[in-house]
């Protein structure tokens, strides 16, 4: 077991190096390091200009130094400039370079600059995070309990009427991204065409407040999308356990059917799902982002939209710190969790 | 004239289709009778569920097919007044030889709806097929030896593959479907080497790559034939692959915007992995077969064993899977276009369109509306279609 | 419970011209028809038939318990009085587990992976008789003890997957038990298991009938089973019970021919394949929807007449004492009559040796075990000096149970693994070191395979013709691809197959069909050493006997060296001019099959013949039953690896046994044992089969 939690840790960690390293190689490419000499230093500069400036703010570097220097594994960089000033990357403006450490990347808590927001990266994420931890937990809530249920209720009986329907249904779900059901709900519940207006269009209030009425529609779009999979993984998984032949045993033992779906096949068929459900945080993200958007709420995935398209590279690069981070944990739980969950894993 | 009045609407443009119903009844009439000659494809018409979305992808199929013959107006077309119109306005001026009104109401820019809807299915359905291929090919030309040989070549392709997919995909996508990464890169006699460009120049090597290693592991033995389909296979191959990956057809007949370019081989990048490991696990599974051992111990090729004695007993879950791909594949390209990272602004396809649409989606709802049903219904009968595939080769 | 008429003088089970159906969309297929069969309190009764006669079908009639699809259209099934097929659910689950239990094939996955066997067992008794959790797990301790399971406690505790699959089967009998059951319904409780392990069982399972006083209704495919088992058989074909009566009046005086050309199929000792071949029961079992008008065995009858037989349904009539027979021309037919003798072969010359092995090893690595991988890295020893010759038209027999080996040495042999050390000699030729790929076409046509499973043996996506030409390619045979289909067309004459069957796909073949095509592939390059793996195991006993004698067949033809891969000592006897008893990677005996056969023997092969049931009632067999299970290849025993379960081993002195891996004794005509047991303990060795006198 240790063995095998050192290589599980080992590969998370080689992972999560390179898709970091994916994300500042293609963040730090050519074109955008002289989008942000331009805007730091002027539109209308030449481009020997732009040369000297990304010179003075150690971007002239090779990929893999900075890199390293962004992760905190190598030196800030530093220079001296004509008059004798002396700027480097762990040296804040105006503040002592002799007093500055040596190291400071993410590993050491220092996640740079927003050039949007003008706030530390760090400080930007922690709030916008704490946002979408609202939304994630609340469509959680609604979307695990509803698909476990329907799924089990479908797989208990295959081919009956209510599994054709909630099969069904599931489907129908799957089929509708996060885009085309928001705009549905929003054009039923929210537009002035229906004028049914129940909910708000905009989960912006939900911000500061959160009420049924601003923020049901965000999280049932985001929830239903993966309803739909959750659900048909656990009908799949119910349904195959339904055949085998221990439920055949245990039916003839003279149990009955209620106690055999409840004692006998509920373990052993939410074994899979429960996988799904770990590897879902993931494609909630994209749901995530797309809601958020839609919905104008300024959570993580807003601020991923933001930092994306306004070429802001310490916090793109944060987001995604963020993001790989929340993969690969989950990937973890999931790991565990299923070795956990069945004893001829957990045995052996 | 008058605005058109919701039943009138409805009426017109169910005509409107009249070739997609006849060319629909057609397809129905046809493989009904014969269905029971048609294997896996004619069992589909035993099951509603399958026939149901059978009729939802043929319809949009054929719709791309007919685009010009349905839709009613020029997509880019902007009519002067018809800013945000309402569903079945008339004209304001009408012209001679155009269509007299806007069936589903005109865009923020005052281009008509419903058209755009109509020529959009058929960007949407050529991309999203064709993209999965791509990521099919790749998918399987890998997947194969690393289920098969297992070992070191498995550990590091898998390792691959679950980096690809521990990638949070709209990240991916804002990465790398920009402006800027197209022309970054060395320049190698003409062509750029960035990023797009040389996964292109991956990617699109697959399926010539596969069909030369299908030829030579059948038809070894006799070199002759071998020697003609892989001769046709490397010129036709080469041909296209010139064409798509380093916009090098002489004929100019392949080519490939770059920004198409760029959106298609995300799409596939983003679809292979997937693949991979579901081809990974089958081959695992599939080479403990008998028939396996007996093509092994009668001396038989890695790859002969892999491609015609693995693969054809896997192409049940695959046709399945490509089914659901595809549909999953118009979903990531209605995500680029919603995130405005898609093919053109001004492009008709659906994910574009709503993006266009959301802005003034409290007030003007039908322009985001119909583009965002129409994706729908494609992906369901996708959906559906391959549950019905799966329902049925289960039946065996 | 039981209906008030009811006295424990009268039948516990009684069947009465029961049919069933099983509805799909396309048309209504029956799957038993007219069936009737009574089983007496503490009587035993068999229900033997080919797959798909429906026998199965008959047992989960009785529990009630046919899917969605399946359907009772007709008769009624009276346990205790009370008819079953009127009762309602609540009523059934109140009999089910309690009253009737059910054994079944395959005990690993009768048994919920996720449940502790404790609470497995112990929640019998807990719905049926409300007892207390305490007293529960009381109870299954006490049951577990009885069905011998060593050291009951950590049993309780255990998840099925920690168990071997003789103590898996065994539980399924305990949790049978635990609440006294009136009827016991064994479905092939013992297919899955090796012999040796079988036999165990079968034990049990009578003792405890007769400890309980239980009714059994045993579904098998074995005669010899059934034998050893029941006290009455009702024999099935194709949805019909055919024939019934009790054990000793169906062997002896069978009065159906169905019955008849079953015992004439079967390998019984006394058969020979030169002098007194087995005769295969001709054409195919017929499908449900397509059997015939009449007698459904008319079509493959020897006694058919055309007219009477196919004219209208035929009744059970009764032809003796609680002895019945489904066949209007019983009384016509000369019982008695010696099957009609087909020409006696000529003895395969034996020829010079073809393939010779010195020394054989070969060792895996496995590093750890379990998902998670870790722990030391193992070396499992699969083959140990394994030293053997055969010659050309010689058919050599290599006989073992699961972990013994056996597959290992065919790929090695092969070419798919490398031999660690030792050496294989294929005419001239060291091919131990050489790699399938590196080995010339003329090595790889002349060794070849038949693979066990009839199911998997075909690429089920090509057709049988395009899969025999691919070898034919392969092999280099014919110069063009017209030859190359002349060819395969007289390769399908050769297995005797239409050759329509060339655009056919595997799965429009039946199992006994695939096996040839099979045959015909491995022939295709004119091969010279033939591994058959297990070649007829998975088949009805019926064609069994065809594809037998098809094998032997070519190889006197050809000269072929046939290398007889199988665990059926039966058919080991009947086919084979040498046998090789492999245990845990050993060779433990080498002889004719003669030596092989009669004592003095190695103490494995003494249970193993012991073990294999015979279907003769002329056969006295001595009973020897071994303990517990054969060890696992990854852990084996220290010194003889059969000790653990050997009952000679107080017979050597000084521990030996567990100290030392035994010499090889070479006794007289060139036997071979490999054991410490001195001359004097082997020759007080007594034969395990011996045939009464008639």
């Amino acid at each position: 077991m240790a063995k095998f939690l050192f290589r599980r840790l080992f590969t998370m960690i080689a992972t999560a190096l390179c898709l970091t390293f994916i994300v500042f190689y293609l963040t730090n490419l050519p074109p955008n390091l002289e989008k942000i000499a331009k805007s730091e230093a002027g539109s209308r500069i030449s481009d020997a200009e732009v040369e000297s400036w990304l010179q003075k703010n150690g971007y002239a570097q090779p990929l893999l130094g900075r890199y390293g220097e962004w992760l905190g594994v190598l030196p800030g960089w530093t220079a001296t400039a004509d008059d004798g000033k002396v700027t480097g990357r762990c040296i804040p403006k105006g503040s002592d370079p002799a007093a500055a450490p040596r190291f400071c990347g993410v590993l050491q808590g220092n996640w740079g600059w927003s050039n949007v927001f003008k706030e530390p990266v760090s400080q930007i994420i922690a709030t916008r995070l704490s946002l979408t931890g609202w939304l994630m937990l609340s469509v959680m809530a609604l979307m695990v309990p509803v698909a476990l249920l329907i799924g089990v209720l479908a797989g208990m009986r295959e081919g009956s009427k209510l599994d054709r329907t909630l099969s069904t249904f599931s489907i129908a779900t799957t089929a509708t991204p996060e885009y085309v059901s928001g705009v549905l709900f929003i054009t039923i519940f929210a537009s002035s065409m229906t004028g049914l207006k129940w909910f708000k269009g905009s989960a912006t209030s939900a911000m500061d407040d959160i009420t049924f009425e601003n923020f049901f529609l965000p999280v049932l779009t985001i929830a239903l999308y993966g309803i739909g999979y959750i659900a048909r993984m656990t009908r799949a998984s119910m349904t195959e356990v339904m055949t085998a032949q221990y439920i055949r045993t245990a039916l003839l033992k003279g149990v009955s059917f209620r106690q055999v779906v409840m004692r006998h096949a509920l373990r052993n068929a939410l074994i899979a799902p429960f996988t799904v459900i770990m590897l879902q945080f993931p494609w909630l993200l994209n749901g995530v982002v797309i809601v958020e958007t839609l919905f104008n709420y300024k959570g993580f995935g807003w601020t991923l939209v933001q930092a994306a398209g306004n070429n802001d590279i310490d916090l793109l690069l944060g987001c995604s710190v963020v993001a790989v981070a929340v993969v690969l944990i989950t990937q973890l739980i999931s790991d565990v969790g299923y070795a956990w969950l069945n004893p001829r894993i957990r045995l052996s | 004239m008058d605005a058109l009045g919701f039943t009138q609407i409805l009426v017109t443009m169910i005509g409107r289709f009249w070739p997609v119903w006849i060319a629909l009844a057609l397809t129905f009439a046809l493989s009904i009778t014969y269905k029971r000659r048609l294997g896996l494809y004619g069992r589909l018409f035993d099951s509603p569920i399958g026939m149901t979305g059978f009729a939802l992808v043929m319809f949009w199929v054929f719709t791309a097919l007919f685009a010009n013959i349905v839709a009613t107006h020029d997509p880019l077309a902007q009519i002067s007044g018809m800013k945000n119109a309402l569903p079945g306005s008339p004209l304001k001026n009408p012209v001679e030889g155009i269509y007299a009104h806007y069936l589903l109401g005109g865009d923020n820019l005052a281009r008509d709806v419903f058209s755009r809807m109509v020529v959009g299915a058929r960007s949407v359905l050529t991309i999203a097929p064709a993209a999965t291929a791509f990521a099919f090919m790749a998918g399987i030309t890998l997947g194969l030896p690393a289920g098969y040989f297992g070992g070191r070549l498995d550990t590091g392709l898998s390792f691959v593959a679950n980096l690809v997919l521990a990638f949070p995909v709209i990240l991916m996508f804002y990465l790398l479907v920009t402006p800027e990464i197209r022309e970054t890169g060395p320049l190698l006699l003409g062509w750029r080497a960035s990023i797009p460009n040389v996964m292109a120049a991956i990617l699109f090597a697959f399926p010539i790559l596969f069909l030369c290693i299908l030829w030579n592991a059948r038809f070894f033995t006799t070199p002759a034939r071998r020697n003609l389909y892989v001769g046709v296979t490397l010129v036709l191959g080469l041909w296209i692959y010139a064409g798509l990956a380093f916009r090098a057809d002489p004929f100019g007949l392949w080519i490939m915007e770059p920004n198409l370019l760029n959106v298609f081989v995300s799409v596939v990048f983003v679809n292979a992995p997937t693949v991979f490991r579901i081809v990974r696990g089958i081959t695992m599974d599939l080479k403990s077969r008998d028939y396996v051992a007996a093509a092994q111990t009668r001396g038989e090729g890695p790859w002969y064993i892999m491609l015609w004695e693995v693969l054809p007993n896997a192409r049940g879950p695959l046709i399945v899977d490509f089914c659901l791909r595809i549909g999953y594949t118009t979903i990531l390209l209605g995500t680029l276009g919603f995130f405005g990272l898609g093919v053109s602004p001004e492009s008709p396809d659906w994910g574009s369109t709503i993006n266009a649409g959301r802005k003034l989606l409290s007030i003007f709802p039908v322009p985001a509306l119909v583009p965002a049903i129409a994706l729908m219904s494609l992906v369901l009968g996708l959906n559906l279609l391959a549950d019905g595939l799966r329902e049925e080769s289960l039946k065996d | 419970m039981t209906s008030s008429d009811w006295t424990p003088d009268q039948p516990i089970l009684e069947i009465e011209n029961l049919s069933i159906s099983f509805f799909t969309r396309l048309r209504e297929i029956p799957a038993v028809m007219d069936f009737s069969c009574t089983v007496l309190p503490g009587e035993a009764m068999g229900l033997v038939g080919e797959s798909g006669c429906g026998k199965s079908t008959v047992a989960l009639a009785v529990m009630r318990y046919l899917g969605k699809n399946g359907r009772i259209t007709g008769g009624s099934i009276r346990f205790k009085g009370r008819d079953l097929t009127q009762m309602s659910d609540d009523e059934l689950r109140r009999i089910r587990g309690s009253e009737i239990a059910m054994i079944y094939q395959e005990p690993m996955a009768s048994l919920n992976p996720a449940m502790r066997i404790g609470a497995q067992l112990a929640e019998v008794p807990m719905i049926h008789r409300g007892m207390a959790r305490a007293e529960a797990w009381a109870l299954a301790r006490q049951i577990v003890a009885d069905v011998r399971l060593p050291d009951p406690d950590r049993i309780l505790q255990a998840y099925p997957h920690q168990l071997s699959g003789g103590q898996q089967q065994r539980i399924v009998i305990a949790m049978a038990l635990m609440s006294k059951p009136a009827l016991l319904i064994l479905d092939e409780p013992t297919t899955a298991l090796d012999v040796t392990v079988e036999a165990g069982i079968v034990d049990l399972v009578k003792e405890l009938a007769e400890k309980y006083g239980t009714s059994m209704l045993f579904i098998s495919h074995n005669l010899g089973l059934v034998m050893e088992v029941c006290d009455r058989l009702t024999v099935m074909y194709s949805g019909e019970a055919v024939e019934t009566g009790s054990v000793a009046e169906v062997f002896d005086r069978m009065r159906h021919p169905y019955t008849q050309a079953l015992f004439r199929s079967i390998p019984l000792p006394g058969a020979d394949k030169n002098s007194r071949p087995l005769v295969a029961i001709p054409g195919n079992f017929p499908l449900p929807h397509e059997r015939p008008n009449g007698c459904n065995f008319g079509p493959r009858c020897d006694y058919f007449a055309e007219g009477r037989c196919n004219a209208g349904d035929i009744t059970m009539t009764e032809v003796g004492p609680r002895h019945e027979s489904r066949c209007l021309r019983v009384d016509e037919i000369d019982w008695s009559a010696p099957p009609v003798a087909k020409a006696t072969q000529g003895k395969a010359e034996i020829g010079e040796v073809v393939l010779r092995m010195e020394d054989l090893r070969k060792y895996y690595e496995v590093t750890g075990g379990g998902v998670f991988g870790g722990g030391p890295a193992k070396v499992v020893k699969a083959n140990e000096t394994l030293s053997f010759e055969a010659r050309a038209g010689e058919t050599l027999a290599i006989v073992g149970e699961s972990g013994c080996g056996k597959s290992t040495f065919a790929k090695v042999l092969m070419g798919l693994e490398t031999a660690t050390s030792g050496k294989i000699m294929l005419y001239d030729r060291d091919i131990q070191n050489t790699p399938i790929e590196k080995r010339n076409t003329d090595t790889v046509s002349g060794v070849q395979m038949v693979f066990q499973n009839p199911f998997d043996t075909l690429n089920p996506s090509m057709t049988v013709g395009r899969q025999i030409i691919r070898a034919l390619e392969i092999f280099g045979q014919g110069a063009s691809d017209e030859d190359r289909r002349a060819r395969m067309l007289e390769l399908l004459d050769l297995v005797k197959l239409p050759r329509a069957f060339a655009d056919r796909m595997p799965r429009q073949l039946s199992g006994g069909q695939k096996q040839r095509v099979g045959i015909a592939r491995a022939f295709a390059g004119g091969a010279k050493v033939v591994v058959a793996d297990e070649p007829v195991s998975a088949l009805d006993v019926s064609v069994q006997a065809a594809v037998t004698d098809l094998l032997m067949d070519i190889q006197r033809e050809n000269g072929t060296t046939l290398l007889f891969i199988s665990h059926d000592l039966s058919i080991v006897r009947y086919l084979s001019d040498r046998v090789m008893v492999m245990y845990l990677g050993h060779v433990v005996e080498l002889g004719t099959t003669d030596q092989v056969f009669q004592p003095p023997y190695h103490p494995y092969t003494e249970a193993l013949l012991s073990a294999v049931p015979i279907a003769d009632t002329h056969v006295q067999k001595k009973r020897i039953v071994l303990e517990g299970d054969i060890p696992s290849a990854m852990n084996p025993p220290p010194g003889c690896p059969f000790q653990t379960r050997c009952r000679w081993k107080s017979q050597v002195p000084g521990g030996l046994c567990e100290r030392e891996v035994p010499p090889v004794q070479h006794l007289a005509g060139g036997h071979q044992i490999k054991c410490h047991l001195s001359d004097e303990a082997l020759t007080t060795m007594e034969p395990v089969i011996k045939i009464a006198a008639e």
